[in-house]
């Protein structure tokens, strides 16, 4: 399938000395180098990367390191120097303005940190303004405008002037003015940066809520990493003008690229993100019921060291643990299976169940936690005790923060 | 010696040379324009003048300034200038209006050029800060005496606030409002209309009310060339020196100056609360 957006090679160079700055660049000089002897800076530097259809997308890096710059190339409120940007496979670096000027009606719309609503017009009439701008007549406009209002929640303050709403609301009539013209890509600059944190928190729920119903393709830039991480399906980490890391936020925490990146995810409160499924040994040594008796129980525990083993069925449905002194015992009764020493009362966690969410589940005990497909209770690995109680305060830890 | 004046002079001449037809022209469009504004006023009955006047002062500026103009018209009538301040008056209302509809293109064009723009500062600096009085001879030269050359002059000396606060109002609209509008596809005249000319609506009026104002303090000025009106009482006053002239003259344009000043401004004022609010 075709990527909703391409960036290929987009290079975004400020100043007169372009041309010598892009040889430069090619040359492998730094963005430092670059500047002293040229005087231009690199915005952004050699990105290529797609966007899928429907895909929540976050940049995230410092400040300066050209999230807004790459972002204003994709609907080209800034020309990029080198590159090129493809829209549904068609590059709009190369669009003639009338064209680039349909593209910024119908397709890809812009929400901003610092909201750029038009002050001496009602919310009703800013809402309605990308409407208004591609001729459509007032009435149908309106209308339209009033449904998306209704959407955002700003029903009842359709003729209040921006001034006179909070922040929140008022990025809401920006949100909404880019919906209303049912764009299929929304690009989003620090939408919710200039918010306090718990607008910004229910912000972010609400417009993940609409993501749900609308499945955009969303751009979202933001240098909060837990903004990133609530948000992202992906999140592409950029520094110096360079995309140095894409990844979901699960890679991205628990595999960064380099130092960089790792100095970000120290902050973040893990426990929230890292999942089961990473912290899972997927190769567990299981008691196999009926396949393994006492004997072939004992054996495995002697072979690997450990006292607790999961039992399954052969077709490796979960079906509790067995303890090392009960199996002894039932071995010296006689017994030819395990079964009545399986502890089946157990609780187990889903591969996207948070380390957050296992709390309850460290004990004093060595008993590992089981992971299992939701769908037909298969056993898909172990999280033992140790590596819990680690991420769990491992994770609360934040010494260079 | 660098003979400057010898090479303006040989310019002037040479337009006054190849364009008298186009002299002419202008000089007849004005002409109409300010005997037709006259006129009205003329055909009027005082009192519907002041009467009007009055009223418009009332509804932009409140009672206060519309009983002012009540009263300071019917002093000015009653002094006996009432002929006069209707001269001056329509002469400066052309003027002003050819200055504004010449400064805030130029204005708009100067904040979206900035070769233009860097270009045309100098020259409004020039314009406003040369002695009005030099203005006069080329005046002399293209249009003869009379009405004509007065409201040249005070065009060239009252247009340059008219292009200075366009030019500043659209350059203070904020980025991020520009950047949304083309975010959504604005063509630039949308641009311009939409967003940049409504917001950059109370500093423009601004610089129609400096428009005017200056062009009320040419009166005096172009009275030297003929334009008559109360410029020329209060220039009869200075070469007479008749003090008493001078002042009666001189209380008459204060008045008018009070006028316009308040009637314009609260057009400015209007906007911005509604801005602010
Ligand atoms: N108009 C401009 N002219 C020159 N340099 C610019 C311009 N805009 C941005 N830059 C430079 O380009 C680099 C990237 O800036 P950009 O605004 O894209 O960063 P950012 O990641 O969005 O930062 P922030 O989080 O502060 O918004 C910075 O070094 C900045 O100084
Ligand atoms: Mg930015």
């Amino acid at each position: 399938m075709m990527p909703k957006l391409k960036i290929d090679n987009l290079t975004l160079i400020f100043g007169r000395e372009q041309q010598e700055a892009l040889q430069m660049l090619q040359q492998g000089k730094s963005k430092a180098e670059i500047l002293e002897r040229t005087g231009a800076t690199v915005g952004v530097k050699n990105a290529s990367f797609d966007i899928e259809k429907g895909e929540f997308f976050v940049i995230m890096g410092l400040s300066g390191s050209g999230k807004s710059s790459l972002l204003r190339c994709l609907n080209r409120l800034i020309e990029p120097s080198a590159g090129k940007v493809l829209l549904n496979n068609v590059d709009i670096t190369a669009l003639p303005d009338a064209d680039l000027q349909k593209v910024r009606r119908k397709e890809i719309a812009m929400v901003f940190q610092k909201f750029g609503l038009l002050p001496h017009r009602s919310v009703l009439e800013n809402v309605a303004f990308g409407l208004e701008l591609q001729g459509m007549p007032a009435t149908e406009r309106l209308e339209k405008a009033r449904n998306v209002i209704e959407l955002v929640g700003l029903k009842g303050y359709e003729n209040m002037l921006p001034a006179e709403l909070s922040g929140g609301m008022q990025q809401r009539v920006g949100l909404a003015r880019a919906l209303a013209n049912e764009p299929e890509v929304l690009l989003m600059d620090e939408a919710f940066s200039a918010l306090d944190p718990l607008i910004r928190t229910q912000m972010q729920d609400e417009l993940l809520d609409l993501q749900e119903k609308m499945h955009k393709t969303i751009v979202f830039i933001t240098h909060d990493l837990d903004e990133a991480i609530r948000l992202g399906d992906r999140i592409a980490i950029m520094k110096d003008g360079e995309v140095i890391q894409i990844g979901t936020p699960e890679e991205i925490l628990t595999s960064p690229a380099n130092e960089y990146v790792s100095s970000f995810v120290e902050k973040v409160d893990r426990k929230a993100i890292i999942t089961a499924s990473s912290l899972m040994d997927t190769k567990p040594t299981m008691a196999v019921f009926r396949k393994d008796g006492p004997e072939g129980s004992l054996r495995k525990m002697r072979a690997t060291g450990l006292k607790i083993l999961p039992a399954v069925t052969v077709d490796k449905h979960f079906l509790g643990f067995v303890y090392l002194h009960e199996v002894l015992e039932v071995k010296q009764r006689g017994d030819k299976t395990i079964e009545a020493v399986i502890h089946r009362d157990v609780p187990v966690a889903h591969p996207d169940t948070t380390v957050e969410q296992m709390l309850p589940f460290i004990a004093e005990t060595d008993k590992p936690v089981a992971v299992v497909n939701p769908a037909n209770n298969k056993l898909l690995g172990l999280i033992s005790q140790t590596s819990l109680i680690i991420e769990t305060t491992g994770s609360q830890a934040t010494p260079q923060a | 010696m660098i003979k400057i004046g010898k090479y303006i002079e040989q310019f002037i001449n040479w337009l006054t040379h190849n364009f008298s037809p186009f002299f002419k022209m202008v000089k007849a469009g004005v002409e109409t324009m300010v005997d037709g504004v006259l006129g009205l006023f003329t055909f009027l009955p005082f009192y519907v003048v002041i009467a009007l006047l009055a009223i418009l002062a009332w509804r932009r500026a409140g009672w206060g300034i519309g009983v002012v103009t009540a009263l300071g018209l019917t002093l000015i009538y009653m002094m006996g200038y009432w002929a006069p301040t209707m001269e001056t008056l329509s002469l400066i209302l052309v003027s002003a209006f050819i200055a504004l509809i010449m400064g805030i293109p130029l204005g708009i064009w100067a904040a979206r050029n900035k070769t233009a723009g860097s270009i045309m500062r100098p020259l409004l600096d020039f314009m406003q800060t040369m002695p009005a009085f030099v203005y006069l001879i080329p005046a002399v030269l293209f249009f003869g005496l009379g009405k004509v050359p007065g409201v040249f002059a005070t065009i060239i000396f009252a247009m340059p606030p008219a292009v200075r606060l366009t030019t500043l109002g659209i350059s203070q609209v904020p980025e991020d409002i520009v950047e949304a509008t083309r975010s959504f596809g604005a063509t630039p005249r949308q641009l311009l209309f939409k967003v940049e000319l409504p917001l950059a609506l109370p500093t423009i009026l601004a610089g129609v009310n400096q428009t005017i104002m200056m062009s009320l303090s040419m009166v005096v000025v172009s009275a030297m060339i003929a334009a008559g009106g109360l410029g020329e009482i209060v220039l009869k006053g200075i070469t007479q020196l008749k003090i008493g002239l001078g002042f009666e003259g001189g209380i008459a344009v204060v008045i008018l100056a009070i006028i316009l000043d308040r009637i314009t401004q609260s057009f400015g004022k209007k906007k911005q609360k509604k801005n602010a609010k």
